[in-house]
C-alpha cells in the first residue's frame, strides 16, 4: 500500500510455523487479514510478509491452530505511521 | 526525553503503558495531582497506531481541560449525524442536523487521531507527566509475592520501576494478556475496522454533503457488509472524508471474505460513490475494535496494575452510540485519580486500587456500559444484517412505490408480505423488538 507510511524493522514481529499451518482447516489468516500479507503455498502452508502490517491483530484473532502464529509488536519506533488514522 | 528513564534506581508513582486517549489522560490525572509518572509509548509520536471510526466526543475533558476547543485539533464539529440502513441498491436514512452542535460546548468532532493523541499527550507533558516514545513495553515485572511493579521495555536496560502500571496499551494489550486478565485471542468479541481516507478540496466537500465551513458529517451505516454482522461510517475532515467498514472478526474468517472488498463495495454503492468521485487515497488503515461490551470486559485491577481504555474492552458499540475515545480518556482519569488515592494510602494492591472501579460505576464509564450490556449480542446479531437490513428497505421502498392504478396497499399488509419475503419469523422479530426495546429503552 503506497499510501501509508511503514518504518520496516529488521526483526519480523510476526512468526509462522508452516508446518502446523499445513493441518489447519481454515487458514482464515490468508482472507482476514486487511493487509494482504498472508499466502497458502502449494504444499499446504503459509507464506508470509511482515513488512507492510497495520499491526491490527486479526491474524492471530482468527488463528485455530495453536503455535502456528507469534504476533507480537514490532520493535520500538517500527511498523506502521498512520498519519490521518 | 527525561534523562532518569533507564536508572535503575528510580522508581515513578506510576508506570502508563500507551499514550493514546487513555494513557495520557492517566499521565495527565497523576501529573496534576503531583504524582511521578512516566508514558511509555511504542509508536514515534503518540496516536502514531490509532484509528478510530467517525467521533470524538470529547466534554468528558470539560472538568480537566476548561475550553478543551480552543486548541484542541479539530478537523470538523459534526452537525449532521445519520444512521443509514442499506442493501446493495438501497439506502434508508435517519438524517440529523443540529446546528448546536457546532458551538461550544460543542458535541462530536472529526480528528485525525495521530494529532488529537499527541495533543492530549502534550497536555499530560505540559502538567508534568514525562514522555517516551519509540519503546514497546515487553512485559511486566513482578516481586517476590506476585505483585507488579514496572514493565521491561525494548530499550537496552530498560526495566521500569513503578509502584502501579497502568496498561492502556490497546486493544491488544499484551500486558493484560500476560496478567492474564484477557484471553490470548478473542475473535467472538472483537471487530475489525478498516478505512480509507480520501482527499478532496474542502468546497467540494461542503457542498457535496451540504456543509457550512467548520461543520461535519457522520453517517453510520448498518447492511454494507454481505451480512456479515457489521457496518460502515462514513465522516468528513477539513479536506477529507474517511469511508470504512466494520466487520465481525468470527464473520468474516467464516465468509472468507477480504476486508479490502467489503470498503470496495461500499465505495462503489450508490448513496456513497457519488459523494467520493474524484477523490484521491491518501491513506489505508486497519485497527481492531473490542466490542463485548460489559459482560467481556476483563477484571480492571490486580496488584499494582489496573487497565483502561480499549485494552479493557471501553468500546461502547451500541448501535445507536459508537463511542470510544471518550470512554479511554474517562477512564485514564479514573484510572490516574485512583492511583493517586491509593498511593496516598500506601496501599497499591488491587484493594488499594478498589475506587478504580467504584469511580467508573458512577460515572459514564461503566454506567453506560452496564446498561447497553446486552446491545453487542444484538447489534452484531445474524437476523439485523442479513434478515433485516433488507426488509426495513423493501418496506420503505414498497410505501413509496405508487402503483397506480392500483390502489396504495395496507401498511400491514405491506409489511406481512415483506416479512414473508425475507423469510423472517414473527415470533423472532417479536422477541427481537422486545430485546432492542429493553436495551435502548
Amino acid at each position: 500500500m503506497a499510501t501509508v507510511e511503514f518504518r520496516v524493522g529488521e526483526r519480523a514481529h510476526i512468526v509462522v510455523d508452516s508446518q502446523v499451518c499445513r493441518s489447519c482447516t481454515t487458514k482464515a489468516c490468508v482472507t482476514a487479514c486487511p493487509a494482504n500479507l498472508f499466502a497458502q503455498t502449494s504444499d499446504g502452508g503459509i507464506l508470509f510478509n511482515y513488512e507492510q502490517c497495520f499491526e491490527c491483530g486479526t491474524c492471530y484473532m482468527v488463528c485455530n491452530s495453536e503455535g502456528a502464529l507469534t504476533w507480537t509488536y514490532p520493535d520500538g519506533g517500527h511498523g506502521v505511521v498512520f498519519r490521518n488514522g | 526525553m527525561p534523562e532518569n528513564v533507564n536508572g535503575q534506581d528510580q522508581v515513578w508513582d506510576a508506570v502508563v503503558v500507551g499514550a493514546g486517549p487513555a494513557g495520557a489522560a492517566a499521565g495527565l490525572a497523576l501529573a496534576r495531582a503531583g504524582r511521578s509518572v512516566l508514558m511509555v509509548e511504542r509508536g514515534p509520536f503518540p496516536g502514531s497506531k490509532n484509528v478510530y471510526g467517525g467521533v470524538v466526543y470529547a466534554r468528558v475533558l470539560d472538568q480537566v481541560l476548561p475550553q478543551w476547543w480552543l486548541d484542541a485539533p479539530v478537523q470538523r464539529w459534526v452537525t449532521r449525524r445519520s444512521t443509514m440502513i442499506m442493501t446493495g441498491h438501497q439506502a434508508l436514512t435517519i438524517d440529523i442536523r443540529a446546528q448546536n452542535w457546532g458551538e461550544a460546548p460543542y458535541n462530536g468532532m472529526t480528528t485525525y487521531r495521530p494529532d488529537f493523541d499527541a495533543w492530549l499527550a502534550g497536555k499530560a507533558v505540559k502538567a508534568g507527566a514525562e514522555l517516551i516514545t519509540s519503546t514497546v513495553a515487553t512485559g511486566l515485572i513482578r516481586d517476590h509475592r506476585g505483585r507488579v511493579c514496572g514493565v521491561r521495555t525494548d530499550r537496552p536496560g530498560g526495566d521500569l520501576r513503578a509502584r502501579v502500571v497502568i496498561a492502556c496499551d490497546g486493544v491488544n494489550s499484551f500486558l493484560a494478556k500476560e496478567a492474564g486478565l484477557l484471553p490470548a485471542a478473542d475473535s467472538a468479541h472483537h471487530t475489525l475496522g478498516v478505512k480509507e481516507v480520501w482527499s478532496l478540496p474542502p468546497e467540494v466537500i461542503e457542498e457535496r454533503y451540504a456543509l457550512g465551513p467548520r461543520e461535519g458529517l457522520d453517517i453510520e451505516m448498518l447492511g454494507c457488509t454481505r451480512d456479515i454482522p457489521g457496518g460502515g461510517f462514513l465522516y468528513t475532515c477539513h479536506d477529507t472524508v474517511a469511508l470504512g467498514v466494520v466487520v465481525s472478526v468470527e464473520g468474516l474468517a467464516r465468509a472468507k471474505v477480504r476486508p479490502e472488498e467489503l470498503i470496495a463495495d461500499l465505495g462503489k454503492h450508490p448513496a456513497i460513490a457519488p459523494g467520493l468521485r474524484g477523490a484521491e487515497l491518501k491513506e489505508y488503515a486497519a485497527h481492531l475494535i473490542p466490542e463485548g461490551g460489559y459482560r467481556a470486559m476483563p477484571k480492571l485491577a490486580t496488584d499494582g496494575l489496573l487497565v483502561a481504555g480499549d485494552a479493557a474492552g471501553m468500546c461502547l458499540a451500541a448501535g445507536l452510540w459508537l463511542e470510544g475515545v471518550n470512554f479511554a480518556i474517562g477512564s485514564g482519569l479514573a484510572a490516574g485519580a485512583a492511583v493517586s488515592r491509593a498511593i496516598a494510602s500506601d496501599d497499591v494492591s488491587a484493594t488499594g486500587l478498589g475506587s478504580y472501579r467504584s469511580s467508573m460505576e458512577h460515572s459514564f464509564v461503566l454506567a453506560d456500559h452496564k446498561r447497553m450490556q446486552d446491545a453487542p449480542k444484538f447489534v452484531l446479531s445474524e437476523r439485523l444484517h442479513a434478515q433485516y437490513t433488507g426488509l426495513i428497505c423493501d418496506m420503505a421502498e414498497r410505501i413509496f412505490t405508487v402503483t397506480n392504478p392500483e390502489p396504495k396497499p395496507r401498511m400491514t399488509a405491506l409489511l406481512r408480505r415483506t416479512v414473508k419475503d425475507h423469510g423472517v419469523r414473527w415470533r423472532d422479530l417479536a422477541q427481537d423488538a422486545v430485546l432492542g426495546g429493553r436495551i435502548f429503552r
